[in-house]
């Protein structure tokens, strides 16, 4: 699906990880403008990141994450060339995920 | 290949499998890291937020921790916010808009290996304080900033 964009640059042990996803992040309180209706909530509600097959950060989102949604974190002991792994979930069940090497 | 050879190479298979899917914690129950907490996302208040996502209310207001939000944002649908600490052994970081309708607007469990550092754009129905809260060692520190917001993000 493709939906999520990474950047890992490692620098002096630490990698920093930038991350776009693209998400429509409905918080369930907009109303349609021609029916008049709430749209249904349809956001991300967890991010997972995996380096070297372990969870190193887990993201729990709400609606109030804005649309296509960027977030970024930092870990240490990441060198370039290793694979860092982005997954996301949302309230619909439907999810994504995506591997990058770090620079 | 023999029949019965065969159904149990690919038993064995699935089990293999499913061992090593469980030990990487690709099937982790989901209580565990990161489960998703709808209670504290359903929290109407400040207080709420923070004991669902921390589990406590009680924090200390903490220099250490740097919060990086605009003074004025313009539109309110998209707010940067940025989370940074010097401290160690932080286990947690959430981020709360107290006027939000549900204030707790994200939440971040952060391995031993991850620094003290979060960003990300978030959602603001009016101008309100950006609250940061950072557990580590069991404590909870926070930060807050006042965003004024000329836009409503929520689409009003």
């Amino acid at each position: 699906m493709a939906s999520i964009k990474i950047r890992a640059k490692a620098k002096d042990g630490v990698t920093t990880v930038k991350t776009l996803m693209s998400h429509p992040m409905e918080t369930g309180l907009r109303k349609d403008k021609k029916t008049g209706k709430k749209i249904p909530a349809h956001h991300i509600t967890e991010v997972t990141a995996e380096h070297k097959g372990n969870v190193i950060m887990t993201a729990n989102w709400g609606g109030a994450i804005s649309k296509n949604p960027y977030l970024s974190f930092k870990f240490k002991g990441g060198a370039s060339g290793d694979k860092i792994k982005i997954s996301w979930v949302d309230n619909k069940g439907e999810s994504d995920s995506q591997e990058a090497a770090i620079k | 290949m023999n029949l019965l050879r065969r159904k149990f190479l690919k038993t064995a298979t699935y089990i293999g499998a499913t061992a090593t899917a469980i030990s990487t914690g690709v099937l982790l129950p989901q209580r565990v890291l990161g489960a998703y907490n709808a209670e504290a996302f359903a929290a109407k208040d400040v207080s709420g937020a923070i004991s669902g996502s921390l589990g406590s209310d009680q924090y200390t207001a903490s220099d250490a921790i740097k919060l990086k939000a605009p003074d004025i944002a313009e539109n309110g649908a998209v707010v940067p916010v940025t989370v940074s600490s010097s401290m160690s052994n932080v286990e947690a970081i959430s981020i709360v808009a107290s006027a939000n309708a549900s204030p707790l607007t994200s939440s971040y469990q952060l391995s031993p290996a991850c620094e003290a550092f979060v960003s990300t754009r978030i959602k603001m129905g009016k101008t309100a304080d950006v609250i940061a809260v950072i557990k580590a060692d069991g404590k909870l520190y926070s930060a807050t900033k006042e965003v004024k917001v000329t836009i409503g993000g929520c689409g009003g």
